[in-house]
């Protein structure tokens, strides 16, 4: 226990003596965590449309301030030429060519039907294909409109109406950030730990003092307990300034449920995370393998965590790499107990995986890291 | 008849095809400085690992402190200390602060940690600088401080690497006489060295050739046997027919 | 020119005897493509939802069906009340609930008008979106199909064609953003560490007064991450074209050359990083913090930029993927020729030429 006190004095003091570490540690993930959710947001919304109109009449004038109104789309370019709007999609500065043909209200009227012609930049497909219905059901709004104009309403009303009244629970506003701030702050406390972690030990191997540790009667629990305590504690308090600072007085996240669940299980994950990046470093030589196997564990922890796509979507080989991952069961946990209120109850489950990869991967560590070659 | 403290019988060491340490047979006595002579490559620092139970040995018996060098490293470790040739303290912790925590490390209680650091930082000369990061200490008191630290819990052997690799002859001297003093004190000094002066302030002196043991003796003893003036020509005598190069 | 082969040799020999750090130079890119070729995608499927049927009766059967043919949905075990839902979504098991109120089909049958309720757990908006919008659909569908209908009049219909990529295919968006991501992150971090690392051990200073001209030395550092480079961007090329069916629809040489001068500026940058700083570790956390998260952000295409803020938009300016990620989509999905892309390519050689003067100008300030 002793020797434990004195490892962790010296781990601090060397932490806190590094001065160009320190900024890196604390305020890095701050400022990610101000600019990242601004930036991760996948709605689509500002749709550059451009609109190619021959027939210039009263309802294709209609249909256009329909379109603009809908707040999804900005009208980039109107005009009366499909290449000058191709153009604007081949330049990426439109998105969605929508050409209205010369006749479309005299046909629409005496013919009782017509065509539009909408060509989607289709590079993307998800921005595609909701653009594209977004479109359809802003024409298919205004159809109905048109009909109403020309029909007697009480004579014509075949369709039975099914009104949906949805509602959306936990986010009535539908605001994206709430959702995406507390799973960045998972993984901006997820890099800083792992690569602290991974760099620590091999750094000592490095510049050669772990000899010196070696020959000394230095229990391996012990040792790696001193190496995974202090950032144990970094951790927490990255965590607490993001959670208590930056997401709720900039974003205005208060969380709904328990912060000691919170906190009960960030404990268990540090554990968990840190276990990974002691191991790495163990199995390191210097500090640019370290570094770069930790970046490419990481690379795939993050993408597969559910942080930016969903688990549910992916194919069963790619979730049982999201379900071995612990980052994705924080991430679940951290967006159920601060948007939802789950409760102990609710999130057990996860409580016991994470527990298993916290044991899991330390022992590891400990075996893995010999004082003797 | 003196007391054993290091006992080896045909310690082996092998990396690969490669034999670091061949059969190597010796005994150190309790109190005094052994001098472990050799060229670069020549198993030296090999062999010095597998002691401090850094290394696995291939084959082969070793005893150190009366513990088994294979099942009782850990408690081995309670009773060595070791200075490795490449310096191997914190640098970016102060000289009060490095001694705190190998003392701590070892089990000191912090009454002995006051008493020794006070005293250590007194010996050493070093009341000045012992909150200045070791980092910005000129080299010669780096290597007084590590081999300070080494012997901090008054183990009964410590292992000196290569001490005094590229510190001035008066540090040296100083150096030596931080030895002395440790050895005054009954502990026992197993020592490498490249300087052939420094060979001859050894009690008894072991040169390795190709990872073999090819001789063990005093220093006057061997200057006797190989007929020669100085240590330098004995080194000479017995390294001339080495096949490994210097690396 | 002798002594420059000499220089690059040495150079490939340090960077082919690091297998960890070779296994991630190659074992990146492949990665990436795998994951986001096939495990990562935006669109929601197999959702759990769940029915509250208080009415059970033909209608409100025939509907519950339906959502659970749905590809999108996969429908759990009908809950018993109001009250389990939320319970449902504060476990995490549910992400959609479709309440039937009692008499739901005489309703529709008597007044012609019924009501359904849709509560979503808008935790995840988006999700919640895209799922209330299905359920709508599937709504619609059922009401034309009960109605058995007659053509309408006056009949609007919107004929869409998909442009470059009918099928709507992830990669071809996501393969040019990670040909960018890799080239980039490789480049900068590999040619920052490599030189720091000389100056750490102190070899860059026997390398400085080595009779040879100092910038040819660092030239030759960039060489095999530029050779390297080329290598993974072939990989990615023929994967992407023979595991992700994408086409390849302009000049093979113009697509080199352009990938070149990303290289170009990439190792540029890194340089610049290597000359401010003397340690690896401040030179890894400045590559990999300070550039693998604004890559990924601001190249445009993980994340709409057009939906940012106006401060980060005009920040995505400045990072050089950006514009590369525009002219491999124009050369490669939609063919166009160096006249559509001579802007951006203007873009990358002024910025390649910025971090050169930058650190060259740095560099001899350190060498006097």
């Amino acid at each position: 226990m002793r020797t434990l006190l004195f490892l962790l004095r010296k781990e601090f003091k060397q932490i806190f003596r590094n001065k160009s570490l320190l900024p890196m540690i604390f305020a890095m993930p701050m400022i990610q965590l101000l600019v990242m959710p601004l930036a991760a947001d996948y709605e689509i919304k500002n749709i550059n449309i451009s609109i190619v109109d021959h027939d210039r009449s009263p309802y294709s004038q209609q249909l256009i301030s329909k379109i603009t109104a809908s707040g999804y789309f900005v009208l980039a370019d109107f005009g009366d030429s499909f290449d000058a709007a191709f153009q604007q999609i081949e330049e990426e500065k439109s998105d969605l060519i929508l050409e209205i043909p010369e006749g479309f209200e005299r046909n629409l009227v005496r013919e009782n039907r017509e065509k539009l012609f909408i060509a989607v930049n289709a590079i993307n497909g998800t921005k595609a294909s909701l653009g594209g219905a977004y479109l359809n059901q802003i024409i298919q709004n205004y159809n109905a409109e048109v009909r109403l104009d020309w029909i007697d309403p009480y004579r014509y009303n075949p369709i039975p109406q099914i009104e949906v009244a949805s509602s959306n629970w936990f986010n009535p506003f539908m605001n994206y950030r709430f959702f995406m701030v507390p799973g960045i702050l998972v993984f901006l406390v997820t890099m800083v730990g792992a690569y602290m972690s991974a760099l620590n030990i091999v750094k000592e191997k490095e510049i050669g003092t772990i000899e010196q540790i070696n020959v000394t009667p230095i229990k391996k629990y012990q040792f790696i307990l001193g190496k995974l305590i202090p950032f144990w504690i970094i951790g927490i308090i990255i965590f607490s300034i993001g959670l208590f600072f930056v997401a709720r007085i900039v974003y205005g996240i208060v969380p709904m449920g328990s912060i000691f669940l919170l906190y009960g299980f960030l404990a268990i994950y540090l554990v968990a995370l840190l276990g990974v990046g002691l191991l790495i470093s163990t199995y390191s030589d210097t500090q640019q393998q370290a570094m770069s196997v930790a970046f490419f564990i990481m690379m795939i922890f993050l993408l597969m965590s559910g942080l930016f796509t969903p688990i549910e979507s992916m194919p069963g080989w790619a979730k049982v790499i999201a379900y071995s991952n612990p980052v994705s069961y924080f991430i679940e946990v951290m967006r159920m107990v601060v948007l939802k209120g789950s409760g102990f109850q609710d999130i057990s489950k996860y409580f016991l995986i994470m527990i298993g990869f916290a044991a899991f991967f330390n022992t590891w560590a400990i075996l893995k890291y010999r004082k003797t070659s | 008849m003196q007391n054993v403290v290091i006992k080896t019988d045909k310690l082996t060491k092998k990396f690969g095809d490669f034999t670091a340490t061949d059969a190597i047979t010796f005994e150190v006595y309790e109190g005094e400085i052994f001098g472990f002579l050799g060229a670069n490559g020549a198993g030296k620092t090999t062999a010095m690992r597998m002691l401090c139970g850094l290394s696995t040995p291939t084959s082969g018996e070793a005893t150190i402190a009366g513990f088994d060098i294979y099942k009782d490293t850990e408690k081995i470790k309670a009773n060595i200390g070791y200075m490795s040739q490449k310096f191997s303290l914190y640098e970016d912790l102060t000289v009060i602060e490095n001694i705190r925590f190998f003392g701590g490390v070892y089990g000191l209680s912090d009454q002995e940690i006051k008493e020794k650091s006070d005293h250590l930082i007194d010996l050493l000369g070093l009341k000045e600088e012992s909150k200045k990061l070791v980092g910005s200490l000129p080299l010669g008191w780096k290597q007084k401080l590590a081999f300070s630290v080494a012997i901090i819990h008054d183990p009964k052997i410590v292992f000196l690497d290569e001490p005094t690799g590229g510190v001035d002859p008066v540090t040296r001297r100083q150096f030596w006489d931080l030895i002395y003093e440790a050895s005054n004190r009954g502990i026992t000094i197993f020592v490498t060295t490249h300087y052939m002066d420094e060979a001859e302030y050894c009690n008894r002196i072991s040169m390795m050739v190709d990872g073999e043991m090819k001789a063990l003796d005093t220093p006057t003893n061997l200057k006797k046997t190989y007929n020669a003036a100085s240590m330098d020509e004995v080194f000479f005598e017995l390294a001339r027919g080495a096949k490994r190069q210097a690396d | 020119m002798k002594q420059f082969f000499t220089f690059v040799r040495k150079e490939f020999y340090h960077v082919f005897r690091d297998r960890k750090t070779l296994l991630m130079l190659f074992g990146l890119p492949i990665a990436q493509i795998l994951l986001f070729g096939f495990a990562l995608t935006n669109e929601i499927k197999d959702s759990k939802i769940v029915v509250v049927d208080y009415a059970n009766d033909p209608a409100s059967r025939e509907i519950t069906q339906k959502l659970a043919a749905s590809d999108q949905f996969e429908l759990q075990s009908s809950l018993m009340s109001h009250r389990e839902i939320e319970a449902a979504f504060r476990k995490g098991v549910v992400n959609l609930a479709v309440v039937f109120p009692a008499n739901f089909n005489s309703d529709l049958l008597a007044q012609n008008s019924a009501q359904i309720q849709v509560i979503a757990d808008a935790s995840d908006p988006n999700k919640a979106n895209t799922l209330t919008n299905y359920v709508n659909n599937i709504l619609r569908d059922y009401q034309q199909e009960r109605v058995n209908e007659t053509q309408l009049p006056y009949q609007i219909q919107p004929e869409i064609r998909m442009l470059y990529n009918p099928e709507l295919k992830g990669a071809t968006n996501f393969v040019p953003g990670v040909m960018a991501l890799v080239l980039v992150l490789i480049c900068v971090l590999m040619t920052s560490i490599s030189i720091v690392r000389e100056k750490e051990n102190g070899t860059m200073e026997v390398l400085l007064v080595s009779p040879f001209n100092p910038f040819l030395v660092i030239i030759s550092k960039a060489v095999p991450y530029f050779v390297l480079s080329l290598f993974n961007l072939t990989v990615i090329l023929l994967m992407s074209i023979f595991f992700m069916g994408l086409p390849f629809e302009g000049s093979l040489l113009l697509f080199y050359a352009e990938s070149s001068l990303l290289i170009i500026a990439a190792l540029s940058l890194g340089l610049l990083i290597s000359n401010s700083t003397d340690s690896q570790q401040t030179a890894m956390l400045i590559a990999l913090m300070g550039m693998m998260i604004p890559t990924m952000l601001f190249t445009g295409f993980m994340f709409p930029i057009e939906n940012m803020p106006m401060p980060l938009r005009i920040i995505s300016n400045v990072v050089p993927s950006k514009w590369y990620y525009i002219i491999v989509k124009s050369i490669m999905i939609k063919g166009l020729g160096f006249s559509a892309i001579w802007k951006e390519t203007l873009i990358l050689v002024g910025m390649t030429a910025f971090f050169l003067f930058v650190s060259f100008k740095k560099f001899k300030i350190r060498l006097a």
